[in-house]
């Protein structure tokens, strides 16, 4: 066997830790000099900017964080951009999590986009935290018909009906907006399936770019708009820049999408590079084989 | 009597069910809120069987000293500390009668905040190399269909970054549907719709002809078999 045959036929082979050197060499290269790659928005990214957009001051939006840990990298902007988006437009947040882990994902935002950012805000009556409920999709069919069935406190005790926010308030029907967060089920295909649907409640939502295809089928008539993965993160997060320039000033904390999209954009090449070389010494190595054969 | 209440009280809460979605007027409407208000109720409880179960399967693991006891014996420990610290609410700010469990500067909260989500945070990061590793070795055009498969794959992948966009930006207008991004957003709203759809539409209707059999009785396998 020639000496170019004997080093197609190593790469052929090539052992997977080499290939985990050059994807991490990869990452690690754009995530220290910040690699940032224009973004385009797209039609179902603008279609959710214009909803929270256009509604009224003071509109009720409910914002489902059905998240943990292992997906925030990719979900966590796209809740920050929603939830600063909505506080940009004096929308009244529900936040609320059908998986236990979810809760602490509204803690987080409110910690630090709420509470840093919006000062003026007021816990009970700009927003609430109706904490983690178990149960799944059947939460949501509850919660459309009677919320304080369910729900007779928030996540941090206090009763429902001394919370000047829920004055008034029986259900999320008559609600403006669903707006979920989710990586999973019970997420974004439940709020549409037990939610929006039943109820006639707008629902858009973001949730990882693995499970985007599987949501696809609901737009545009049961979802108005769709956020897959971070990429979609960094279109919301440029509309949101471009509507108000005062989020230009901070990039590294207010476009978390657009820097996390460097790393992606070379994980993607990398991962392209692999396929294309894998390709090219197989059809080398297939076509030698015929030939002897 | 063991077999025949459970299996009433099933085809009973499923009839009401279904015809509550067809009639949602008094009784059926709510019945329903009600049956929904017991399934929560009856999911909360799971979280302890669930717990339960853990501390069951792991514990005979580390008792009997079976291959890879070690992992178990860290899962009951860890599940039980945090359950103690949970529940005790250790270092909460306002004390045992305070706020919410999750508060900030808790043991529970410090024990989320720097072991589970890092360790959360790096079993997700690996997929990318696993990813790269598995697209290596799988995505070779072996045949028609597995070309057409890795053709899609590409276009997705690539139509998914900047570099998508600028490889073929110096298309003109008229060519527009050749870009990489058209391209990546028809398959994903076109062509992935379509056979999404059509899946979504075959498992529904397998899951209503799974739910009739169990509402029927005909099927029983949910009851065990004592």
């Amino acid at each position: 066997m020639s000496r170019f045959y004997r080093i197609v036929e190593a790469i052929n082979e090539l052992d997977k830790r080499w290939v985990f050197l050059v994807v991490g060499l990869a990452v690690v290269t754009a995530t220290i000099f910040r690699l940032t790659f224009p973004e385009v928005p797209t039609e179902m990214v603008e279609a959710i900017y214009e909803k929270v957009e256009n509604l009224p001051a003071g509109s009720r939006v409910v914002l489902p964080f059905d998240y943990d840990p292992g997906s925030e990298p990719e979900l966590q902007p796209m809740a920050d951009a929603f939830v600063r988006h909505c506080a940009e437009k004096g929308h009244k947040m529900y936040f609320i999590a059908l998986w236990p882990l979810g809760q602490s994902m509204v803690a987080g935002v409110i910690d630090n986009v709420l509470r840093e950012e919006y000062p003026d805000l007021v816990y009970g009556e700009d927003y609430v935290d109706l904490g983690f409920k178990a149960g799944n999709e059947g939460v949501i069919a509850v919660i459309l018909t009677d919320l304080k069935k369910l729900y007779t406190t928030d996540s941090r005790g206090n009763a429902i009906d001394r919370i000047p926010m829920m004055q008034g308030i029986s259900s999320i029907r008559g609600f403006d907006l669903i707006l979920s967060v989710s990586a999973g089920y019970p997420g974004l295909k439940e709020w549409v399936q037990y939610g929006g649907t039943p109820g006639n409640i707008p629902v858009a939502g973001g949730c990882t770019a693995v499970q985007a295809p599987l949501l696809y089928p609901y737009y545009p008539d049961q979802l108005l708009g769709l956020m897959g993965g971070i990429k979609a993160a960094a279109e919301y997060e440029y509309l949101v820049m471009e509507g108000y320039p005062k989020f230009k000033e901070r990039p590294t904390r207010y476009l978390t999408a657009l820097i996390r999209m460097g790393p992606q954009t070379v994980a993607h090449l990398s991962i392209v590079f692999f396929i294309v070389l894998g390709n090219v010494t197989f059809q080398i190595l297939r076509r030698r084989r015929r030939r002897m054969n | 009597m063991k077999r025949t209440i459970p299996l009433l009280i099933t085809g009973i809460v499923g009839a009401v069910l279904v015809i509550a979605y067809f009639i949602p007027h008094p009784p059926f409407d709510s019945l329903r809120e009600d049956f929904s208000i017991f399934f929560d109720i009856i999911a909360a409880v799971a979280f302890i069987l669930g717990g339960g179960n853990l501390i069951k399967m792991h514990g005979n693991r580390v008792s009997r000293r079976e291959e890879g006891w070690g992992y178990s014996l860290v899962t009951v420990v860890g599940f039980l500390v945090v359950l103690a610290i949970g529940l005790t609410k250790v270092g909460n700010p306002d004390g045992f009668r305070g706020s919410s469990v999750t508060a900030a500067g808790s043991l529970f909260d410090y024990a989320y905040q720097f072991v589970f989500r890092p360790c959360a945070a790096t079993m997700f990061a690996l997929l990318a190399f696993y990813v790269a590793s598995a697209s290596f070795r799988a995505f070779r055009a072996k045949n028609l269909e597995a070309t057409i498969l890795l053709l899609v794959a590409f276009t997705i992948l690539i139509g998914r970054t900047f570099v998508g966009a600028w490889m073929t930006s110096w298309l003109p207008d008229s060519l527009h549907f050749l870009t990489i991004p058209y391209l990546a957003e028809k398959i994903m709203v076109v062509l992935n719709y379509a056979g999404n759809r059509a899946i979504m539409i075959g498992i529904a209707l397998g899951i209503v002809s799974t739910s009739l059999k169990v509402i029927i009785g005909i099927d029983r396998s949910y009851l065990g078999s004592d």
